[in-house]
């Protein structure tokens, strides 16, 4: 037994010798690499705090004391706290109505065996593969028709068939949620509908919240969607709101790079609390195929 | 057992998963097909539609600003995953290394930008590179490297490169975590028997992992393809709208939009959707046929 240690311990001290500067190189471009994905937010965050003539004359590290001014020019011409609304509402709405019919959904294809069930999944996946540009056009036309032009319903509503939600939901679903659970439901007298409200999506709330995360992220960083179907300013979320800015002010330096801040920094925040739910769910989604 | 059979709820799967196929039908569906229908007419958007068969698509075909746009978003594609795809994979296998020390930290710190606003970014980038008072210049003279400062956005390649350079960086961390969860996949056996028939690193890396992640790797080379078919937000804001430079990261979707949405030629930009998943299609189904077709000839071997 304190052989096999020492030989342990012989091995360990090998293998730490080795390759002492091939992990120095690794560690530096590792941590080079990390600088140059950090370095814009910084910039961005350190350039809302300066005025206008301290950007234009000279590269700045430090940041100053103009974020308050910034701010109030800011404010006095764009109603920012209106677009900060209209994304929180847009993405809020859209996260709630992704998850609870992607649930459904899910729970359909996983717990009951209806006939078709395998090709109406496929065609579930499939609707995954198409570009959403393609019916850019045809959905403008149809919210015109059905006088959603320029409500916030349009950006939401379509949320309800998200297929990468409900493959998610469905793994989840098919590998922790037991039978049983939904036989001594159905045995109590309980209804479909009311085993689910009641029971199922209790159950899943460790998977709705990593999903609700990234619908949030997704669709308050959506840009294209309500850039063709908003028309006024105060019903634009910030990601719009910002982008138009750069028209209006485009010598106002300072000013921009508060707006961009503003729209990227409840990004930041979420994803600081949340950074390891995220990447695992990017991780569950590649590996379907 | 009248009571199981009782239990039998089955057919009520269609209504759990009936609002999906709904909403699917009328805000999914509805909309490709009248986008089709739209692509064959002229509409205006306020009068009614006019019927005039493939005029469109006979325009499209001989539009130079078409292919333009089809030609600088293949370039910013290109120019972008290749370093994408390669780099996250090195990093994939440096970060999926047990010795290494702050890897969870390195992988969220790579894999952040991904998820920030794309269309900010590209406002970002904007600003950074301001003719007069953008802070790349400002470091350049102050550092002494330039005497004036150079007017980045007047440049067509450099404005293309640029946007490829946002493209690798927002994306080169998602593709990253993709493969590690493909490297996950891969039983440790392999690796030790590979280290114990005395292969080296790199060795290992070319000669296992590689063929054994090219699954994964079709899938990335497949998605990114039709995600870099649909770029838009960066190049948007990088521009303010326009594609300038001399249209050089006027982007698909781009003219897509400018057509439909700013001249209001509406079925002509229908049209240009369909030619660009007819697009998206063809580059698919090829670079999944180039991939079976490889390994169709290693097994002939």
């Amino acid at each position: 037994m304190a052989q096999q240690v020492a030989v342990e311990k012989q091995q360990k001290t090998l293998r730490h010798r080795k390759p002492i500067l091939p992990r120095l190189f690794i560690y530096i471009s590792l941590s080079l690499l990390a600088i140059v994905c950090i370095v814009p937010f910084y910039i961005m965050i350190i350039y809302a705090t300066h005025s206008n003539a301290d950007i234009a004359s000279k590269f700045i590290i430090l940041p100053g004391q103009e974020l308050i001014t910034n701010f109030q020019r800011m404010s006095a011409s764009v109603n920012i706290g209106r677009g900060f609304m209209n994304s929180l509402i847009i993405a809020g709405s859209t996260t709630i109505i992704t998850l609870y019919c992607a649930a459904l959904n899910g729970y359909g294809f996983a717990k009951f065996h209806f006939k078709g069930r395998n090709v109406l999944f496929v065609f579930v996946l499939a609707t995954m593969m198409v570009p959403m540009q393609l019916g850019l056009i045809g959905n403008f036309k149809l919210m015109a028709t059905l006088k959603l032009l320029d409500t916030h319903a349009a950006i939401i509503l379509p949320s309800a068939a998200n297929a990468f939600a409900v493959f998610f939901l469905k793994q989840f679903i098919e590998s922790s949620i037991p039978d049983s659970v939904i036989e001594s439901g159905r045995i109590d007298g309980a209804g479909e509908l009311k085993i689910f409200n009641r029971i199922i999506l209790p159950m899943l709330l460790p998977p709705l919240s990593a999903l609700g995360i990234f619908s949030f992220i997704g669709a308050w960083n959506n840009f294209i969607t309500p850039l063709v179907l908003l028309f006024s300013q105060d019903k634009y979320p910030l990601p719009v709101l910002v982008a138009m800015m750069q028209d209006v002010y485009s010598t106002d330096y300072g000013l921009q790079y508060l707006g961009v801040a503003l729209s990227v920094i409840p990004i930041i925040i979420v994803f600081s609390i949340f950074s390891r739910q995220i990447m695992g769910g990017v991780a569950i989604g590649s590996v379907k195929g | 057992m009248k009571t199981l059979s009782g239990l039998k709820k089955d057919h009520y799967g269609y209504y759990f998963i009936a609002p999906f196929f709904i909403i699917f039908a009328i805000f999914g569906l509805y909309p490709m097909i009248y986008s089709f229908y739209l692509s064959l007419t002229q509409w205006d958007g306020l009068r009614d539609p006019v019927f005039v068969g493939l005029q469109n698509y006979g325009y499209i075909l001989v539009d130079p600003i078409f292919y333009k746009a089809l030609f600088n978003t293949m370039f910013i594609w290109i120019i972008s995953v290749i370093p994408q795809l390669t780099v996250s994979l090195v990093l994939a296998v440096i970060l999926n290394e047990a010795f290494l020390k702050g890897k969870n930290m390195f992988r969220a710190v790579f894999f952040f930008p991904n998820i920030v606003t794309a269309a900010s970014l590209g406002l970002l980038v904007s600003l950074m590179f301001d003719w007069q008072a953008g802070s790349v210049n400002q470091i350049l003279l102050q550092l002494g490297i330039v005497d004036d400062p150079i007017n980045w956005k007047s440049d067509p390649w450099f404005m293309r490169l640029i946007t490829s350079a946002i493209l690798f960086w927002q994306y080169f961390g998602f593709s990253m975590i993709i493969y590690i969860a493909g490297l996950q996949g891969i039983p440790h056996e392999y690796n030790e028997a590979a280290q114990i028939d005395g292969a080296s690193k790199i060795q290992t890396f070319f000669k296992l992992t590689i063929p054994l992640l090219k699954p994964v790797i079709i899938f990335q080379v497949i998605t990114t393809l039709i995600g870099g078919v649909q770029i838009f937000d960066q190049p948007f804001t990088l521009s303010e709208g326009t594609g300038a430079p001399d249209r050089s990261i006027l982007t698909s979707v781009m003219y897509l939009y400018q057509r439909a949405f700013v001249q209001y030629q509406y079925g002509y930009g229908a049209a240009i959707a369909f030619c660009l998943f007819i697009f998206i299609i063809l580059l698919s189904v090829l670079s999944f046929w180039i991939s079976t077709r490889s390994n169709r000839e290693r097994k002939v071997k």
